[in-house]
């Protein structure tokens, strides 16, 4: 067993500096790495690129970079929750390349897998082909797209081992799975760090080799964005 | 009577056929959900990793881990999955979902549609949109005829940022039910007591209006 357990998150950021890329995992606020976050305002790093499916909302996820002007450039998907996002970006404060969601996981995955580039449909046509190179398939145009280059990967579990093995919960798995091993370095926080041996090897859904450095996880608010639910009858 | 929201959903939701995998975007298609007839089998894909997605939680049961792409608290129904975010566009972009329904902005007439930006005022992402409009080969877009302005939304062309070209089929509005085919609008159907008149004064785009279009039927 190759031990990849860091004993906090200051560890697990050991490295981080002005400039770099980030990814960071979670869809909305669900699966975001709240430690790695929080370490980052602490850390007061500067100039980030974000790689992040949203941006938090205003006061939480990377909500909490963005009001600190730490953030150049965010690379997501959906940004609609977060004012201060929208404002920073209108006003032409940081810089904003959205990118349609299945072209984002797969980007993460393409740097994870080694695959530099690869064609999509998606966004052929429209301002997110612009500049690319285009092909056609059987009949059907598709857009270039490459892999991600990131520094470092923030990424959330549910359960995780020793060996950097980790289990997620529900849908909080989305892009924590494919940014694992997407960057020269991926760090795990999980709510439930177990020595190896522990978690079934059948039921690892990303496997330790992904993972540079682990660690437990603490205080999770886990904050819903929007509470829906049925009345009990 | 033009049709609520919810009467556009329980329209839409006719065109949901037993054994369907089905993606339903924010807003107005999210409600179809509640109007699948019980007798057939369908699953509801929700492209942030859940497919068998279920109704909201009772009161008191709400799960942070357990959202749609909405960011809405859900449930999994028995037979459901959770997958990461590259294996759920795997789903769409390889066309294993049979049926997408989602909002929009504009519709053209040649199938073009506009949803997730307007420049210098609202930029709020496209989503998964890009990715769903160019993959699906069953389209149906669920919104209002015209917007708050009055002004159409099925136009000739776009004027907002494209989401995706030439790939809506079926569009499903307040006043009607239309097909688009060979560069127009086909009005299909019409929402009860809705005149054909109606809907012509609120399409901006070429509408072809073919015999006898009947009343929509819920």
């Amino acid at each position: 067993m190759i031990n990849k357990t860091v004993s906090n998150v200051e560890e697990a950021c050991k490295g981080i500096k002005d400039s770099m890329t980030l990814m960071l995992g979670g869809f909305g606020l669900s699966g975001i790495p709240e430690n790695a976050i929080k370490e980052l305002v602490r850390l007061n790093i500067q100039d980030v690129t974000c790689i992040s499916n949203n941006a938090g909302v205003d006061d939480f996820g990377l909500g909490l970079l963005l009001r600190k002007h730490q953030i150049k450039k965010m690379i997501s998907s959906y940004v609609g929750e977060n004012k201060e996002f929208e404002r920073q970006m209108l006003s032409g404060e940081m810089e904003v390349e959205l990118i349609p969601q299945g072209t984002l996981a797969q980007r993460c995955q393409a740097a994870q897998s080694g695959i530099p580039a690869f064609f999509t449909p998606a966004g052929y046509g429209t301002e997110v082909a612009e500049g690319k190179e285009t092909r056609e398939f059987d009949g059907k145009m598709h857009v270039m797209e490459k892999a991600f280059k990131a520094d470092f990967a923030f990424i959330k579990a549910w359960k995780g081992d020793e060996a950097g093995n980790l289990i997620f919960k529900g849908t909080a798995r989305n892009f924590n799975a494919n940014m694992s091993g997407a960057a020269k370095i991926t760090v795990a926080e999980v709510e439930e760090l177990v020595p190896a041996g522990e978690l079934d090897p059948n039921q690892i859904h990303i496997p330790g080799i992904f993972v540079q450095r682990i660690f437990q996880g603490k205080d999770y608010e886990k904050r819903i964005e929007q509470r829906t639910v049925r009345p009990k009858k | 009577m033009s049709l609520s929201k919810e009467q556009i959903a329980q329209r839409i939701a006719k065109e949901v056929k037993d054994g369907y995998y089905v993606n339903l975007g924010i807003g107005i298609p999210t409600l179809v959900a509640n109007y699948v007839r019980d007798d057939i089998q369908v699953e509801f894909q929700s492209e942030n990793g859940i497919l068998g997605m279920g109704p909201f939680p009772l009161e008191g049961e709400e799960d942070p881990d357990l959202i749609n792409a909405g960011k809405q608290t859900i449930t999994a129904l028995p037979g459901a999955s959770f997958f990461d975010s590259a294996m759920s566009f795997s789903m769409i972009r390889g066309q294993h979902v049979d049926l997408t329904i989602l909002g929009s902005m504009e519709v053209a007439q040649n199938g073009n549609i506009a949803n997730w930006k307007i420049p210098g005022k609202m930029v709020k992402g496209m989503g998964g949109a890009m990715d769903l409009v160019a993959s699906a080969e069953n389209i149906i877009v669920a919104m209002m005829h015209t917007n708050r302005a009055g002004a159409s939304k099925l136009l000739k062309e776009c004027t907002l940022p494209l989401t995706g070209v030439e790939c809506v089929r079926k569009i499903v509005t307040n006043l009607a039910v239309l097909e688009i085919k060979d560069n127009a609008f086909h009005l299909l159907e019409r929402a009860p007591g809705v005149s054909i008149d109606e809907i012509k004064e609120a399409t901006e785009g070429e509408l072809v209006v073919n015999g006898e279009i009947p009343e929509m039927k819920f």
